[in-house]
């Protein structure tokens, strides 16, 4: 099937059609790029909610419940599921899609699993491409959930509006808080099983350090004066006004408890990126880190098609190996056609 | 590739689906595993919309000759039959398997079936795409 065709079935909300089209972003099948480019028109409706935690902290059950909800009033929903892959034989076991029992049968939650297949960069451009494609088909929601501690899958989740981060209770003690990744990337925390003991001591501590984050010092803490936080906190008012604070969320995800609070947690942080116009700053950065990332790749293939040329990298390890050369050298020398081809064509 | 391995019907033996969810993803298969209990159209929905090369059905509990061909069914309802390499497994009588065969079911890996024949047979039937 030509592309065209395949997007415009994808347009007239062929469920086979916008498989078979994620399935060729993820595989980078020839013609994939022509397959995105197709779709870019058609997408900038749906509200993109990334979900991240540890693994067990709930996320899949979440995603369910959430989907559910969302199906209840009458939206539709596309879900993104990431699970690692074997780094020794590129296989996985994808099993985001067995807690997906509250929506059975509903061809209205697509739900696709995609493995993280080793190569990270790849996948947050994969990610963000399948993404467009169910914004494309039309969905009006779309939840990208992704395994993390805060280190690679930042890249995920910033294809997202709203980001959520699962922190189960007893994760630990304030110290694990205080750790990079983390408290940056959340908008949005979701401290799920709530139910389970030590809950509360979770969003405390939780709470405390995203004032941290403020520079201020929690009015819960140590012996200042409760009044000394309130003054500092109206001084700053009108700089601060703009900014989001993160929430924090209890849920029961298994039971279905916390869901709807969850959702009006997601309405404000939309409601605050209108209001603010940080959804369009946002979009810009987007954007323009997508560009980035195609521009790296395809010069970067440029540079792979050169080599080859030049009969492969091992004659340069030989090289490099006997010390008739060295690795700087040698990337000069490969780079430099190019770099004299964009030279010339400039001038 | 993409595999389904899936549990259909009530049925609650799944040691075999772990076993060769864990042998497909050690030939580099992603394996995406649909649980315990689905109904037929769960089953349906998953192969659409992950877009599988091969679904492998799991099933021992009997009831192969009805909710295999509910499979096949809606598979073919969303245009999905066609180009799906189907294969069982489980408990399935000899004498049943011509008529699962001609519903659509492209091979039957019973009790004793050996992993690197399924993964070869699928290696050389998934459909071209």
């Amino acid at each position: 099937m030509s592309q065209r065709a395949l997007v415009e079935d994808l347009l007239d909300g062929d469920h086979r059609a916008l498989a078979r089209v994620i399935t060729n972003i993820e595989n980078r099948r020839s013609g994939y790029r022509d397959l995105v480019a197709r779709l870019h028109h058609h997408t900038g409706t749906a509200e993109v909610i990334g979900v991240t935690g540890s693994p067990g902290s709930g996320k899949s059950t979440l995603v369910d419940k959430l989907a559910a909800t969302y199906r209840d009033r009458g939206l539709t929903v596309g879900v993104i599921a990431i699970d690692p892959s074997s780094p020794f034989t590129g296989g996985a076991v994808l099993g985001d899609r067995i807690r997906m029992a509250s929506n059975i049968g509903d061809m209205d939650v697509f739900f696709r699993s995609m493995s993280a297949r080793g190569t990270l960069g790849g996948l947050s451009t994969a990610t963000a491409d399948a993404v467009k494609a169910l914004d494309a088909f039309g969905k009006d929601r779309i939840l990208v959930e992704t395994v993390g501690a805060g280190q690679n899958e930042v890249d995920i989740v910033r294809t997202a509006d709203t980001v959520t981060v699962l922190v189960p209770p007893g994760s630990g003690d304030d110290v694990q808080m205080l750790k990079a990744g983390i408290l940056e990337i959340g908008d949005i925390f979701v401290v799920n099983k709530a139910d389970l003991p030590g809950a509360d001591r979770t969003v405390q501590e939780l709470r405390e350090m995203l004032q941290y984050g403020d520079g201020d010092v929690p009015a819960t803490v140590g012996h200042h004066a409760a009044g000394d936080a309130v003054s500092s906190l109206d001084a700053d008012d009108d700089t601060e006004a703009d900014l989001w604070e993160p929430r924090v969320v209890e849920t029961v995800a298994s039971e279905g408890e916390g869901i709807d609070g969850l959702i009006e947690s997601f309405e404000a942080h939309a409601d605050h990126l209108d209001s603010t116009g940080e959804r369009e700053r946002n979009a810009r950065a987007r954007y323009a880190a997508e560009i980035r990332r195609l521009l790296r790749e395809d010069v970067s293939e440029l540079v792979a098609a050169e080599l080859d040329r030049r009969g492969g990298l091992a004659q340069f390890v030989d090289d490099v190996l006997d010390r008739e050369r060295d690795p700087y050298t040698v990337a000069d020398s490969l780079v430099e056609p190019l770099a004299d081809r964009v030279d010339r064509d400039r001038n | 590739m993409r595999c389904l391995v899936a549990k259909v019907g009530l049925d609650g033996h799944d040691r075999g689906a772990h076993v060769i969810s864990r042998a497909l993803r050690d030939a580099g298969f992603e394996v995406i595993y649909s649980g315990l209990h689905r109904a037929p159209e769960e089953i349906v929905q998953a192969t659409v919309q992950e877009d599988v090369d091969v679904l492998g059905i799991s099933i021992l509990s009997g009831a192969h000759d009805t909710l295999v061909p509910q499979i096949l069914e809606g598979l073919e309802e969303y245009g999905a039959l066609e180009d799906t390499l189907v294969v069982t497994g489980g408990i399935i009588p000899d004498e049943d398997r011509p008529g699962l065969k001609q519903a659509g079911v492209a091979e039957i890996f019973g009790p004793g079936a050996s992993m690197n024949e399924m993964i070869e047979f699928i290696r050389e039937n998934a459909p071209e795409r």
